[in-house]
């Protein structure tokens, strides 16, 4: 549902702030969004001068820098700080990014941290996936086949039919894409999200999956698929540069050259 | 212990919203207007067929210069609306989705809408 404003217990309150210690002399001012399910106070945002000199080179090093020296109670995902394991996306200055392969020199002036948007906030930047999760599971992200394989080797795929997958098999399902579309903010109890979409793409263009049709029926649907309004927040936010407005495209396109349109 | 509601976090509060998105709900919004519109239209042709009084009356209200702004603003409603549903044909048919062209397509139905509403203009200067 259409909702423009948060509700009460989320509308977001000024915290504290947490000055440098003298002698700094490049200071960058970053506020990070910060909620407590231990307290009964709305969320806030805290804020934090961090010395440059100090501190290495990406926005993750300073939420790194934040917890391991200011305030330990901070609470974010990170794994492998090198864009693979889509852990650490959040809402930096207004965009989705992955906090890990995006350097602070991209920035002018103040840094803003927030959690994936319009998602239910576990603590501070840790958004609860599980929703997402389980719409990606609703997809069978998996190959799906009726015949046998053969006998002495795998399933093998020309390099053409693997050529099919690049764009899609990218995907580390950070969320960047989903949280950063209006239409799943408004709808994603039964609307798929791009990155679901993508990744529902990725296997019916799989050219060894066998259940091709089964997965358009699924997909078949007035919300599953169709609330897609082409917005294109989902490609202009991907850290990995994959087009997840593309993937939906295609798959819109399939249904339709299935009912011989 | 009981949990505690999970707080929403910031949207649109936060978001900032990319050129392309802001077409988008411009489109919706012309949309509506459009459609509101059409209504008035339908309205004034109604007053002006009652007879010569409502007809001028009619007149002197569309000849008020705010009027006539409203009418071009229409006017340019509706080629806009025109060009980004032009767009999604495009978008429809699997065409026009590479990133680094997005916001060069939207200079493109901005400049085209722009032209189209001026060559209306010079069509009624030239009527008239």
């Amino acid at each position: 549902m259409v909702e423009f404003t948060l509700p009460k217990n989320s509308v977001v309150k000024q915290g504290k702030h947490f000055a440098v210690a003298n002698g700094a002399t490049r200071v960058k001012r970053v506020e990070v969004y910060r909620w407590d399910p231990e307290t009964d106070e709305n969320p806030r945002i805290d804020s934090y001068d961090i010395d440059l000199d100090q501190c290495g080179e990406m926005v993750l090093d300073i939420i790194l820098k934040i917890k391991d020296e200011i305030d330990s109670s901070l609470a974010f995902r990170r794994s492998c700080r090198e864009g693979v394991c889509g852990s650490c996306s959040m809402n930096v200055n207004g965009k989705n990014i992955l906090v890990c392969i995006k350097a602070i020199a991209d920035y002018k002036g103040t840094i803003k941290i927030f959690p994936l948007p319009h998602m239910d906030v576990v603590k501070d930047l840790v958004a609860d996936m599980t929703h997402f999760y389980a719409q990606y599971a609703s997809i069978k992200p998996w190959i799906a086949t009726q015949t046998p394989p053969p006998a002495d080797r795998e399933r093998l795929q020309s390099v053409e039919k693997r050529k099919q997958l690049d764009g899609l098999y990218e995907c580390v399902l950070c969320a960047c894409c989903s949280a950063s579309c209006p239409s799943y903010w408004w709808n994603s109890e039964k609307y798929l999200g791009p990155a679901v979409l993508l990744q529902a793409h990725r296997w019916l263009s799989d050219s060894r999956d066998e259940h091709t049709g089964e997965r358009l029926d699924d997909l078949q649907d007035p919300f599953k698929l169709y609330r897609c309004h082409t917005i294109m927040n989902c490609t202009d936010t991907c850290p990995k540069g994959l087009n997840p407005a593309k993937a939906i495209a295609e798959i819109k396109k399939m249904l339709l050259v299935r009912e011989g349109g | 212990m009981e949990q505690r509601k999970r707080p929403l976090s910031p949207h649109l509060q936060v978001y900032r919203l990319p050129l392309t998105a802001v077409v988008s709900i411009t489109h919706r919004m012309t949309g509506v207007l459009l459609s509101a519109g059409l209504m008035l239209f339908v309205i004034s042709l109604a007053v002006i067929q009652c007879g010569a009084s409502s007809f001028q009356a009619m007149q002197s209200l569309l000849q008020q210069p705010l009027m006539g702004i409203a009418l071009w603003l229409m006017v340019y409603a509706l080629f806009f609306h025109l060009c980004h549903g032009v767009r999604h044909l495009f978008w429809d048919a699997g065409e026009g989705y590479e990133k680094p062209l997005m916001n060069y397509y939207i200079l493109l139905e901005l400049f085209v809408s722009l032209a189209l509403t001026f060559i209306s203009f010079l069509f009624v200067q030239l009527g008239s």
